[in-house]
């Protein structure tokens, strides 16, 4: 605790519970501050960019900040950066939501929506569930997810979900009624989640906690 | 995979938790952050809380209740009752719910769907759906808690909630809620059929069996359940350690609750998996 970890700022783009973030990092110790200010961001020491809702109105919003490009700035000069659910997607390069939308790019992959119907079955939408997470390509062993076992349970709700084109930077991968997605995603300063670790009770506070620590911000 | 979720729901007048029949009768039966933080120990999916009286004198207090339970619980919160606007549910988003559910205003004005789903995210607007059945097999939606009539199909109504752009509909069936006989199946299936988003099954669960029944039917993933969990965490509660006000006649006379087979959310899950039902435990 300090002068040192002062700066980690949750990204206000007017969408989203930044409240329960907030919470979830006093409650772990990592001390947080929620700003919309470009500045504060190009000051941080790490971002969390938080989210629900709409892409669309995300990329508007932060572009209307200014604080796409103060973003892209800080992350591509290895800044930690914690994306959940819409701040997750808004990482990757473009939306399908309406037509095709641009999103940070600082991840090359896709978003999709989670198909109507799969395998002749309807699909219900949003997925609103505690679902298991699973290991894909990487050990979690060095990462924010190293407490949890293999198939915990996380709370997501979304209606959309990400392709990298990277698959080896997949952490974890989530079914779905058959659809199988990635749910958590690191490659170097960048980790993101699907699902909301600030909602999936204490093992997803492990993941706050351990990506305080991971980032010497606790 | 798919997972089903058990919402304990809590009804609110002023400062304590209450508990009624058919939705009216209130009795009174604690504090509510006592129940709410028991139920996350529990392991509760998500928490509800209903402003049943939702006047806006009282608004304030509901506030004081959500932002004390958030800041606890790490589970999603939703809460409902009285919310008229856009700015009443960005006030009650901002002081830490997650999801918000809404029946008068958008009965009144459904346009608030959209533009609340546009301006929060479909995800976060919860439609609630008060059904009552007439002796001829039609539903008619309500509001007010059942008391105000509205002429509205239920079955059409869902399907407008739904093209709207509401994230979840809970389906109250006014007829069950708080007696313990069971889920009105029909009612929720024959909604859960009509809509492609999730649907939370609510009114009437009295014994595990009941909510076995409604996932059995495997159309709905989510049950709500309020007096079935009060009444067992009522025989270890001390109510006389919280300062309730009202009428406590009713708890200090520890009646035993008949209509119900009460178990806790543990014991529930519990369940639920030996059905081969999935759920977190």
């Amino acid at each position: 605790m300090g002068e040192t970890n002062k700066n980690v700022i949750i990204i206000d783009y007017q969408l989203g519970n930044l409240f329960s973030v907030k919470q979830a990092c006093d409650y772990v110790g990592i001390n947080a501050k929620i700003s919309s200010i470009k500045e504060d961001i190009l000051d941080a020491k790490a971002l969390i960019l938080p989210g629900v809702g709409a892409f669309r109105e995300a990329m508007i919003n932060l572009k209307k900040f200014g604080l796409d490009s103060a973003i892209q700035n800080k992350v591509k000069n290895g800044t930690p950066i914690f994306g959940i659910c819409l701040g997750h997607q808004l990482l990757f390069t473009e939306s399908e939501e309406f037509g095709t939308e641009k999103g940070l790019d600082l991840v090359s992959g896709v978003i999709k929506k989670i198909p109507k119907k799969f395998e002749k079955r309807e699909i219900i939408t949003p997925h609103i569930a505690w679902n298991k997470i699973y290991k894909d390509e990487q050990d979690w062993c060095k990462t924010a997810l190293k407490d949890l076992k293999n198939d915990e349970f996380m709370y997501f709700i979304h209606s959309y979900y990400v392709i990298p084109s990277d698959n080896s930077c997949v952490l974890s991968k989530t079914n779905y009624d058959g659809v199988e997605f990635c749910s958590s995603f690191k490659r170097e300063n960048i980790f993101t989640t699907q699902f909301h670790p600030e909602k999936s009770a204490n093992r997803g506070l492990s993941i706050y906690k351990n990506w305080g620590l991971i980032n010497n911000l606790i | 995979m798919k997972t089903v979720r058990i919402i304990p729901r809590l009804d609110i007048k002023g400062p304590n938790l209450v508990k009624g029949i058919h939705l009216e009768g209130l009795r009174v039966l604690g504090k509510p952050s006592d129940f709410a933080n028991f139920y996350y120990e529990q392991g509760a999916d998500e928490l509800m809380f209903m402003d049943v009286v939702a006047s806006l004198y009282e608004r304030n207090s509901l506030h004081e209740i959500i932002s004390e339970t958030a800041k606890n619980i790490f589970i999603p919160i939703t809460v409902g009752g009285g919310l008229r606007n856009l700015s009443d549910i960005k006030e009650v988003l901002r002081v830490g719910a997650d999801k918000v559910c809404l029946n008068t205003a958008v009965i009144k004005n459904p346009q608030l769907i959209k533009d609340a789903s546009r301006m929060f995210g479909s995800s976060t607007i919860v439609v609630a759906i008060e059904a009552i059945r007439e002796l001829n097999g039609n539903y008619f939606a309500y509001t007010d808690n059942g008391r105000e009539y509205t002429g509205i199909d239920v079955f059409e109504w869902a399907q407008k909630v739904c093209d709207l752009g509401a994230g979840e509909i809970v389906v109250t069936s006014v007829d069950k809620e708080g007696t313990g006989q069971g889920y009105d199946l029909e009612l929720i299936s024959k909604i859960a059929q009509s809509v492609s988003i999730p649907i939370i099954a609510h009114g009437g669960a009295g014994k595990k069996e009941h909510v076995l029944d409604v996932f059995k039917e495997g159309i709905v993933g989510s049950a709500m359940i309020s007096s079935m969990f009060h009444y067992d965490f009522l025989k270890e509660y001390d109510s006389s350690a919280s300062t309730i006000e009202g009428n406590v006649e009713f708890l200090n006379q520890k009646r035993s609750f008949k209509a119900f087979k009460t178990c806790s959310i543990n014991e529930l899950k519990h369940a639920l998996i030996h059905n081969n039902i999935e759920c977190r435990l």
